[in-house]
């Protein structure tokens, strides 16, 4: 499997970039996964993130697009609890993207 | 890979120029050693990878009479070659039907033909070396199993059963894809392809109640694991995560809503999708079926509806009943198939897709609608493949195609068709079936939608189409991908339930 380093530490990752450990991830992994995803860190893509970690914590998978967009919007205002506004943020889209940045493995199925 | 762009549309869509070898090494990624082994596998390829891939083959052969069939029946007509969208997509002209399907039959021509034993060459019969082994992975990872060619074939070969077989054959020796491995993994041990636990399954339909009380103000049911439910009902997990399917998730439930049916979900088997089909593995395709009957007897329901997901109903109209006793043909001594035999009511079809318990009851006239509600949509039909080629609906011949037609005129106003010679038994494939709805296939998905989207191109043209409606998560997931790469707005497509629920009329009834 191929490894990054980051700030002098190795870091197992897989094919796509996403980290095999989920205990590996911190706030540096995540930068450099924004950088190789062209993506620059704002807090409102860590607050996507934090949430999405959050919620992995507690359900052992990334939230549903729809679960999602619910919490940002409750937390950001509704204007931004929608799907558009993550498409925004994180355009290859949101589920992947985000997970990959967030330390999380992909999801994958019909989706 | 986000510099994938969209090829071309054709001036005059017919067959395309080659260029030998252009998706030469674009296949999938292989399945780690952890993924094959969790379903059964070998965890990597074995040593004596070719005398077991083709004592495999010699299994094969002799298990499925039709597979011989179509490794010998083949007269290299040219019928099918340009209509595969894969081939006209990518331009490789190994991906045209009769040379993916050359790559099997030479090697069946080597070792179990006598012209091909005794003289090779003559006859273009190879051995099976690692270069052509390694073109397999590749190339059979390029079908979607979709079976269009095979509407074109004068001798009626099932290209679908010779890339499945072909899957099944590297499965046993350990050279399989990772994505749909990991996906059959993910069902035996978390219950769906998604792998969303039961708390998470919860805690997205206790949300989602929410949401539909505060749209519509009424309160909209999504049970789950309800025992005496009538209808179990069994639909794919992207369904429950993922945009657009989410929504005809709610139409399925605003329906059984309006017509006071009392209904569950199921944690066991939150699943309807069934990628054991796609690697052509029967024992999959049986043991992930079984976790349905499993469901359908401890919550003793009477009926077993089937969401929107294409491949999944070709399954379970076709082969839930030998598989798993839903319908008929259960075998004899096969108890717990008895068991369920007697416990669903059969004046119903078993299964029932979700289209026609829907028209049924618009039949019946147990549901209205606002169809205004549909106004701003101009909508088209995409019909998925194995819905049109791998099953039917309802009790006439081509139910499939106009069941689902039906419920869209009766929910809405304004419907086109697409070019006939790309809907119901010549549909084109999304570009994303049979196990290649994945990120590293990305570039054999867009060029695959080609022929899909240079037809839609046409109906946003000439009628101002602006919604795309269809059955299949595949489909929904594949195109709210591509779309946006041919330049269309992603949320163009849509299920059919999902016009449903947008103007079906709630508590008058």
């Amino acid at each position: 499997m191929p490894n990054i380093e980051v700030a002098g530490k190795s870091y197992e990752t897989d094919e796509e970039g996403y980290l095999v450990n989920l205990a590996d991830w911190n706030t540096d992994v995540a930068n450099y996964m924004a950088q190789t995803e062209n993506i620059t860190m704002t807090d409102q893509h860590w607050e996507v993130v934090n949430f999405l970690r959050e919620y992995f914590e507690e359900y052992q998978i990334a939230p549903a697009v729809r679960v999602l967009t619910k919490a940002i919007g409750k937390k950001l205002g509704a204007e931004k609890g929608n799907s558009e506004y993550l498409y925004g943020l994180f355009p290859y889209g949101p589920g992947k993207q985000a997970c990959k940045i967030a330390g999380l493995p992909k999801p994958t199925g019909c989706i | 890979m986000a510099d994938i762009v969209a090829p071309a549309y054709r001036t005059i869509p017919i067959i395309p120029a080659l260029i030998p070898g252009a998706m030469e090494g674009k296949g999938p990624f292989v399945a780690s050693e952890k993924i094959n082994e969790a379903i059964g596998f070998p965890g990597q390829l074995v040593e004596d990878w070719h005398d077991k891939a083709i004592a495999k083959m010699g299994e094969l052969l002799n298990k499925y009479r039709s597979f011989r069939v179509f490794m010998d029946a083949c007269v290299h007509c040219g019928a099918c070659t340009d209509k595969c969208h894969y081939f006209i997509g990518t331009q490789d002209p190994k991906n045209m039907p009769v040379a993916r399907q050359d790559l099997m039959r030479s090697v069946y021509r080597r070792y179990f033909t006598i012209p091909g034993k005794l003289f090779p060459k003559l006859v273009g019969a190879r051995d099976l070396t690692r270069e052509v082994l390694d073109e397999w992975f590749n190339y059979y990872h390029q079908c979607s199993e979709c079976r269009r060619c095979s509407v074109f074939c004068p001798y009626g070969i099932d290209t679908a059963e010779i890339t499945m077989a072909a899957r099944e054959i590297l499965d046993s020796i350990g050279y399989g894809q990772k994505y749909s491995n990991e996906i059959i993994g993910k069902v035996h041990k978390i219950g769906n392809n998604l792998g969303l636990p039961g708390p998470a399954l919860n805690d997205t339909l206790e949300g989602l109640e929410e949401d539909v009380k505060d749209a519509t103000g009424i309160d909209i049911r999504f049970p789950i694991d309800v025992k005496g439910a009538e209808v179990l009902l069994v639909t794919p997990s992207a369904d429950f995560f993922a945009e657009p399917h989410i929504e005809s998730l709610i139409g399925y439930a605003k329906v059984f809503h309006a017509t006071g049916t009392s209904w569950t979900l199921s944690s066991l088997a939150s699943e309807a999708g069934n990628f054991g089909m796609f690697i052509g593995n029967y024992d999959q395709l049986r043991k992930i079926a079984l976790r349905i009957r499993e469901a359908a007897l401890e919550l003793g329901v009477k009926r077993i509806v089937v969401g929107e997901c294409g491949h999944a109903w070709r399954v379970a109209y076709s082969f839930w009943n030998t598989l798993s006793g839903v319908g008929g043909g259960a075998g004899e001594v096969d108890r717990f198939a008895q068991m369920l035999q007697k416990q669903l009511d059969h004046r119903y079809k078993q299964p029932t897709h979700i289209c026609e318990f829907t028209w049924d009851m618009i039949e019946r006239k147990a549901l209205t609608f606002d169809k205004s509600k549909n106004d701003k949509h101009i909508i088209t039909f995409h019909d998925s493949c194995n819905v049109a080629r791998g099953s039917r609906m309802g009790d006439l011949p081509g139910g499939q195609f106009e069941i689902p037609r039906n419920i869209i005129k009766a929910v809405a106003n304004n419907f086109v068709e697409m070019a006939p010679n790309t809907t119901r038994e010549q549909t084109f494939c999304c570009g994303g079936g049979g196990g290649v709805l994945t990120d590293d296939l990305l570039e054999l998905r867009v060029k695959g939608a080609l022929p899909r989207m240079e037809v839609l191109k046409q109906s946003v043209d000439e009628h101002g189409v602006n919604f795309m409606a269809t059955i299949c998560a595949i489909c929904k997931a594949q195109f709210t991908k591509v779309l946006p790469i041919y330049g269309f707005d992603r949320k163009m497509v849509g299920g059919v339930h999902q016009l449903v629920s947008n103007s079906i009329e709630l508590g008058q009834k």
